[in-house]
């Protein structure tokens, strides 16, 4: 107890005014109203501006062509060898949209309404009403780049139900939609640096964000086979860096995945909304061993003809196929009759953190629970699942050496998306002028809990739909100064960065990167993971706090900072990822209320579902940086006209 | 389990590199063949040795990051899997295993196993794609798309750009990745306004980059981790002989007048 005093009244009240810029008027009108008092750039002036788009996944790469495509000069970067690398090319299980294809009652509306209710009543209503509107543009945009969405023998196009829906509303390309979307978005990319209006900037890494008079103006980037740290200007500057969830250190992100471009932008005055907000996947395949170096996810679409059991029994530890149907607990079919086995992530991973809890896991370390096939395999033929699953399958089988079509898989929740990101109004700007933030790396549409298939539609919607209309305003009602990469702002981010490049090549230690990064991921994991408690986190910020001193004065990162250097890219995100770690603490601590993802084991109903507290925590906690360790909080009300807050139920 | 590696060790691209022998005793038959390299760069940073630069990222086999040589094979012995994706259970405790990088003109090294692959972004950039700026689609039913079209357009669509096929090719061509996007797009009804076009230029940008030619050997194919198959090349090479027709056919017309 004796750390609350020292976090406590370090809470201070932020100095910023969050004006997030939601039009007034019905809802349904607000995009339109938006659009229209947008300031325009004239066409002919678009290519006097230059705007830097920091990553090229589907927000990204969606927003760096498009805006190209309206005649912006646009410079794009990613620290991959290729855009088309980007993590959003692992999404397997598909992208929502409202088109109602199937007749079956979905609508505007009802996408707009699963997604507020979905994420526990946290996101901004407007946000989450535009999203479900521009759902339906996004498919007509990727099908008519050549998409090979799956298609019905009619040639239309198929569709599936995904984790908490009732309706048929994801659209999928084998088990490989994020991969053929990215590829739609990068072919278009590349289109646009044929015609010489994308310069694309790969193996590039942003280490800071220049602001010059309040405004941002350019970013410093390492070139990661030469080393050269250079400056590169802009009219404005567009993050869609992805999210931060590789902070656990075992996640199912792609191992290069991380925080750096939005914790700097942090630290030159962006606001970080609802860090805390993570989401825990429920399928993916339990961990193996300490050599583990990231965990894959079995998309979430298994779970559409997959049951999910445990032994009814504690220590039961016969074969799956020995325990009869009596002695088996299909426990999310038994406590949510209704949604069964389809209810939202939290809900089905923290009831299998529940069962496991309770003794009754499966597999050698007794974290994992089944995915049984069997019943379907049984009512719809193995061909039938092959055509639906046949690469998970593979893929399941390939990691674990066991046969799925045999034995039920076996399956264990792991981080598998940050909903928390920095914060952006309504034009998805952050609280500096001139930085806009897309996709995964902003805070906005998910509220505490995002419903699958909805982030690869939120970065497409961002980059296709939004920025594109919400740049030119921007530079519409701007006056914006000649800017030169010898300006002193610039110089001295470029010193700076090259002085921490410095550092931790200079520190010459003993431990290893990795080493400091699997202990802070086990810290996160296990006090700010799938569940949390006030005595959990204050310890763990304790305990942060001492392993990133001992960071600083025992890593060991060999080579030099003027040749390609693996290690001292790892161990630049990995400072960043300690400080972001604490700030997760900070917020999962303050806010004393249950809610999606965020479980805190003191707020919750008599049967153990998330306990919201509207009264008090019905805001977006937007911290403000404050120099080390004492960050300030500023709350973004939120309000409910249309959606209204209700205990969530799947019962 | 304990293993042998001679690797390729090259610091960067102009200078020269040399294989080296590595052995450990501390890998385990789960563990992907990523996941022993990362077990032998921490063993190497703690002898103060510079560790092993291999490219990687999703280690799910899509994004396309890794791949290098095992033995000769590209991303090793087993069929339609990446390194990242390959468990050390498919070899032998006490095995010797060679790790090169790609070998191709157009894929220079840059350091250890990682080589640049630019020139396939190149080839995309010069066609791979369909013309259609955002805001401009009809509805995503309104042109049907019979499903054998679509499916084998997906077959084609599944490659991840890891480059594999050129690896594997004795004459270092980038044929199968060129014939697998020009027969995505070309498969399908909206990638057929620019299908000569996108023919011409993403072979001619092919040769350009010094990629060799295609003699139908079919290593590339045995190799690729995704399957995509031989019949990529054909397509590719039809569009190719068409669109020379065709364009021929174009010019003495705007020839004569
Ligand atoms: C395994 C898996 C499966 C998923 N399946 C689904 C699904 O079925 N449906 C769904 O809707 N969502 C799914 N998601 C979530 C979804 O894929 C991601 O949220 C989304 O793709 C993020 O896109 P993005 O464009 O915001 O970021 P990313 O795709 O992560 O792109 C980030 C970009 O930023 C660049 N970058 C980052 N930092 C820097 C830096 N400092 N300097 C320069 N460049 C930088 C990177 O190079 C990259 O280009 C899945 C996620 C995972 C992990
Ligand atoms: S690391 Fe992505 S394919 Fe192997």
């Amino acid at each position: 107890m004796e750390l609350l005093t020292e976090i406590e009244p370090q809470i201070a009240a932020g100095t910023l005014t969050l004006d997030s810029r939601t039009p007034s008027g019905p809802i349904e009108k607000a995009w339109d109203k938006t659009k229209f008092e947008m300031k325009l750039v004239n066409p002919a002036n678009k290519r006097k501006y230059t705007v830097i788009v920091v990553g090229s996944g589907l927000a990204g790469g969606s927003a760096a062509a498009t805006m190209a495509e309206l005649g912006y000069n646009v410079k794009c970067f990613c620290f991959q060898d290729s855009p088309r690398r980007a993590h959003s090319i692992a999404a397997q299980g598909g992208i929502n949209a409202a088109k109602n294809y199937q007749n079956d009652g979905d609508s505007v509306y009802r996408l707009f309404y699963d997604t507020v209710k979905g994420g526990d009543f946290r996101a901004r209503e407007a946000n989450v009403y535009r999203l479900a509107q521009i759902s339906v543009n996004i498919i007509d945009q990727c099908v008519a780049q050549g998409v090979p969405f799956a298609r019905e023998y009619g040639g239309t196009l198929s569709n599936r139900s995904f984790g908490g829906a009732q309706v048929s509303r994801t659209f999928y390309a084998r088990g490989q939609t994020g991969q053929q979307l990215l590829l739609g978005a990068y072919q278009a990319l590349e289109r646009q640096v044929d015609q010489g209006r994308v310069t694309m900037f790969p193996r590039h890494e942003m280490l800071d964000l220049v602001v010059i008079d309040g405004k941002a103006r350019g970013i410093i980037t390492r070139d990661l086979v030469t080393g050269a740290i250079e400056s590169h200007v802009a009219d404005a500057v567009v993050l869609g860096t992805g999210g931060y969830g590789n902070v656990y250190f075992l996640s199912t992100n792609a191992k290069g995945s991380n925080c750096t471009a939005i914790w700097r932008a942090y630290k030159r005055g962006a606001a970080f909304g609802n860090p805390c907000f993570t989401q825990i996947h429920p399928t993916c395949i339990p961990v193996s061993g300490d050599y583990q170096s990231k965990l894959t996810l079995m998309s979430e679409s298994l779970r559409n003809d997959g049951r999910i059991w445990v032994p009814l029994n504690k220590g039961d530890k016969r074969k799956p196929g020995e325990i009869p149907e009596s002695e088996r607990d299909y426990y999310l079919e038994r406590r949510y009759p209704s949604f069964g086995n389809l209810v939202p992530r939290d809900v089905a991973s923290r009831n299998a953190k529940a069962v496991c809890d309770e003794g009754r896991g499966v597999g050698e370390s007794g974290l994992g629970v089944y995915l049984d096939f069997g019943d379907a395999i049984k009512r719809l033929g193995q061909k039938t699942i092959e055509e639906r699953y046949g690469n998970l399958f593979e893929m399941y089988a390939r990691i674990t050496d066991e046969n799925p079509y045999k034995v039920p898989m076996r399956i264990y929740p792991a981080i598998h998306y940050t909903m928390g990101g920095l914060w952006v109004d309504y034009q998805l700007q952050s609280t500096i002028p001139g930085l806009f933030v897309i996709g995964e790396a902003n805070f906005s549409d998910h509220g505490a809990n995002r419903l699958g298939a909805s982030a690869l539609m939120q970065g497409l919607s961002d980059g296709y739909f939004v920025i594109p209309y919400t740049i030119g305003n921007y530079l519409a009602s701007n006056k914006l100064e000649k800017v030169e990469s010898t300006h002193e702002e610039f110089r001295a981010a470029q010193d700076g960065v090259a002085e921490k490049t410095r550092r931790l090549l200079d520190t010459k230690g003993t431990r290893t990167v990795d080493s400091f990064h699997r202990e802070l991921g086990k810290i996160m994991w296990d006090d700010c993971g799938m569940s949390r408690t006030a005595a959990g986190l204050q310890d763990a910020i304790g305990r942060i706090r001492k392993l990133r001193e001992e960071y600083w004065r025992d890593v060991k990162v060999l080579g030099s900072g003027k040749e390609i250097n693996q290690s001292l890219e790892k161990a630049g995100r990995v400072a960043d990822f300690f400080e972001l770690g604490e700030l997760m603490c900070i917020d999962a601590l303050h806010r004393a209320e249950s809610c999606g993802g965020h479980f805190r084991e003191e707020y919750q109903t008599p049967d153990g579902e998330a306990k919201r507290d509207d009264d008090n925590f019905s805001y977006v906690a937007a911290w403000q940086y404050n120099g080390d360790g004492s960050p300030l909080l500023n709350k973004e009300p939120l309000t409910f006209d249309y959606v209204h807050p209700s205990q969530r139920s799947y019962k | 389990m304990r293993l042998t590696f001679h690797i390729w060790r090259q610091p960067n691209r102009t200078s020269s590199g040399k294989m080296v022998r590595y052995e450990s005793s501390n890998f385990n038959p789960d563990m992907s063949m990523l996941e022993a390299l990362d077990v032998l760069n921490e063993e190497l940073i703690l002898r103060n040795e510079d560790p092993i630069t291999f490219e990687h990222d999703c280690r799910e086999g899509i994004c396309g990051s890794c791949g290098f040589m095992i033995n000769g094979l590209a991303h090793g012995p087993l069929p339609k899997t990446t390194v990242c994706q390959l468990t050390l259970r498919h070899f032998r405790d006490g095995e010797e295993l060679f790790l090169e990088p790609w070998r191709a003109k157009a894929f220079p090294v840059l350091r250890d196993l990682m080589v640049d692959r630019s020139a396939f972004d190149r080839i995309i950039s010069s066609g791979g794609y369909i013309s259609v700026p955002a805001g401009s689609a009809c509805d995503g039913n309104d042109i049907l798309v019979p499903k054998p079209y679509s499916d084998r357009a997906m077959d084609a669509a599944a490659c991840i750009g890891c480059g594999a096929c050129v690896a594997a090719c004795p004459n270092a061509s980038a044929s199968l990745f060129t014939g697998a996007k020009v027969s995505h797009l070309g498969l399908l009804p909206q990638g057929q306004p620019e299908r000569n076009q996108r023919a011409l230029r993403m072979v001619a940008q092919m040769n350009a980059e010094g990629f060799g030619q295609c003699t139908n050997i079919g290593e590339c194919e045995a190799v690729c981790p995704k399957g995509i198959r031989l019949e990529v090349i054909s397509r590719m090479n039809g569009d190719f002989i068409k669109a020379s027709w065709s364009n021929r056919g174009q010019q003495s017309v705007s020839d004569g007048v």
